[in-house]
């Protein structure tokens, strides 16, 4: 039982610390990734469009 | 076209709809006559008579001239399908009164408990699931799969897809409320908090929203506009997580086929794992992802304005996706859940905060050069006071799940403030905002009967909240207290009936509050029903949010 904790408390204080500060960088650099700019603002738009 | 033969072929799928509802009819015939439980025999005539209507309502859809498989479009433009979405929105508005009506007996109990009446049926113990179910799953339930069908069509520029699918979505769910409630008040409950409805129930509402999943995806997936707009991420994320939470959190073993009971299976601190993995994450993604969709859409589209960030949209979904599934454990503080797993539901409670404030920012400023829409229009005015009430109530939340605070605030009154705080504050009113901008918009209508009455809805209604959660932070902190108050012999120095006793007055302010509520919801739907009835027609001939109609041929 013990062992078992501390691999899942030292998985979680590095990989998994890993994993959720590489997943939140990687979407913001694609919210901010200058090229999507322009289709972010045209999706921004959508609701607005008459159709 | 033979003209003069008013019968059209059945398609394939109102054949295949007809034979599985009787196949349903003859299995729950069976179920009703050999079960010896009355409640699951009702429950069993119940399902009857809905495979039996439904039988006969696809079938007369044959004998209505000219509605074959409806047109994807009608001159170029998307033919959308709004008649479940008009469902939807009356449902919302019954149900909604319903479970306002049942929390305000609930409160008159607690204040006076010679209201139960001593009759098992209305007993506190029975009601008080018919009321969170009626309030969350029906009224909140109704408005998400409404304005989700409404917002899905609209921004995909695209049908519905499936023909009988969406109705059964629709229907399907409304009957899973109506064997939920009835169960309740007939003793049916597997005592799970938010999950009680029986494992046949269960298994229902699993059919219909896998249905719901994908006549979504099939909609998006046959969408005119390159990208998903943001909304969808949100009504998907939400759709998708209460698939899993539901499954996850029910798994359980029935005695028989003929009997309403059934075993979990998970067991000990495993299940009281699941159980509030599935709960916080009801909040989360029912009470929180579903009606951030509302607002992506609503908000925008009634201020005239795009969202005030869609960059911010899209990190603050992500981030709150990826932090909620892992709040749950907070429920559980100082019980037998192992401590790390505590610690761990309060961290990720504390970071929610930042993704919450990021939805509760882009949805106010949006109104950032229109602020003045905020003393002209009470519709907007209740949707951006409903993101103040989220701002409220997800900063309270991070502080609550802290442990030393939860020993204080957990089983008391607090809890039940801040529950209400975000549900009557946040969740309803963002539901208000979209049925009264729903409501002329499918039936046509140039504006709400009167704005007026909106304004009085609004002030009636915040009125009852502020004394609502004003009164039960208050009783909540003085419960706390006084059960954590020792002598100096280091005895309790209150008995539990004591603690009880001093709540009184703050419970009466509480059925005060919450009568407030419900009158101002009566008043909703006295003004929602006169839009219908008797408000002007819109007549603008390019104004896009009219139906384009079926034309018979000549």
């Amino acid at each position: 039982m013990d062992t078992t904790y501390r691999w899942l408390a030292h998985f979680a204080q590095s990989a998994g610390l890993l994993y959720f500060v590489g997943i939140f960088l990687s979407v913001c650099l694609y919210a901010f990734w200058p090229a999507n700019r322009a289709r972010f603002e045209e999706a921004a738009r959508t609701p607005l469009q008459d159709d | 076209m033979a003209a003069g033969n008013p019968i059209r072929q059945a398609t394939i799928g109102e054949i295949v709809g007809i034979m599985l509802a009787a196949a349903a009819f003859l299995g729950l015939l069976v179920i009703a006559a050999k079960t010896d439980h009355a409640g699951y025999a009702f429950h069993a005539f119940l399902g009857m008579a809905a495979a039996l209507a439904s039988v006969f309502l696809i079938g007369n859809r044959c004998f209505r001239p000219g509605t074959g498989p409806a047109p994807q479009e009608i001159d170029g433009r998307p033919n959308y399908n709004m008649d479940p979405v008009k469902f939807g929105v009356i449902a919302s508005v019954f149900w909604g009164i319903a479970g306002f009506a049942v929390g305000l007996i609930l409160a008159l109990q607690l204040a006076y408990p010679a209201l139960n009446f001593d009759l098992p049926w209305i007993n506190f113990g029975r009601l008080r699931p018919l009321h969170t179910s009626a309030v969350i799953f029906a009224f909140g339930g109704n408005v998400l799969i409404a304005t989700s069908f409404y917002v899905v069509q609209r921004t995909s520029r695209a049908r519905l897809a499936g023909d009988l699918s969406p109705w059964f979505v629709m229907l399907g769910y409304n009957l899973f409320i109506v064997i939920a409630g009835t169960g309740y008040l007939l003793g049916i409950t597997q005592s799970k908090e938010y999950a009680e409805p029986e494992w046949y129930a269960d298994l229902w509402l699993t059919i219909v929203w896998v249905v719901y999943l994908f006549v979504f995806l099939a909609t998006l997936a046959k969408r005119k506009e390159p990208h998903i707009y943001v909304a969808n991420w949100f009504y998907l994320a939400f759709i998708l997580t209460i698939a899993v939470l539901h499954i996850g959190n029910n798994l359980a073993l029935p005695v028989s086929v003929f009997s309403p009971r059934s075993y979990i299976v998970w067991s000990g601190v495993q299940d009281a794992m699941f159980q509030w993995w599935y709960g916080h994450n009801a909040v989360g993604f029912f009470l929180t992802a579903g009606f951030l969709a509302i607002v992506y859409y609503f908000v925008p589209k009634r201020a005239n304005r795009p969202v005030y960030s869609y960059r911010l949209s899209i990190i603050h979904f992500w981030a709150l996706i990826f932090l909620y599934i892992w709040a749950g454990p907070h429920h559980l503080h100082y019980t037998a859940l192992p401590d790390w797993a505590q610690t761990l539901g309060m961290t990720f409670s504390i970071m929610l905060w930042m993704p919450s404030w990021g939805g509760m920012i882009n949805g106010i400023m949006t109104l950032s050069g229109a602020w003045d829409k905020l003393r002209t229009d009470p519709v907007l005015r209740m949707m951006v006071v409903s993101l103040a009430f989220y701002g409220m109530a997800t900063f309270e939340g991070p502080l609550m799940s802290i442990k030393a605070v939860n020993s204080l605030s957990h089983y008391t009154d607090w809890t039940i403030g801040h529950v209400h705080a975000g549900a009557l504050g946040w969740v309803a009113y963002i539901s208000f905002g979209a049925l009264y901008c729903l409501v002329p918009w499918l039936w046509n209508r140039k504006d709400l009967y009167s704005l007026k009455l909106v304004s009085w809805h609004f002030w009636i209604s915040t009125l009852g909240i502020v004394f609502y959660i004003c009164a039960m932070w208050v009783s909540g902190i003085l419960q706390g207290l006084m059960w954590r108050a020792y002598t100096s012999l280091g005895f309790l120095e209150y008995s539990f009936i004591e603690t009880v006793a001093a709540m009184h007055p703050f419970y009466v302010i509480r059925a005060l509050g919450g009568a407030l509520f419900l009158i101002g919801a009566l008043i909703m739907a006295f003004n929602l029903w006169m839009t219908v009835r008797h408000g002007a027609e819109d007549a603008a001939e390019a104004d896009f949010t009219r139906q384009p109609q079926l034309v018979p041929a000549e």
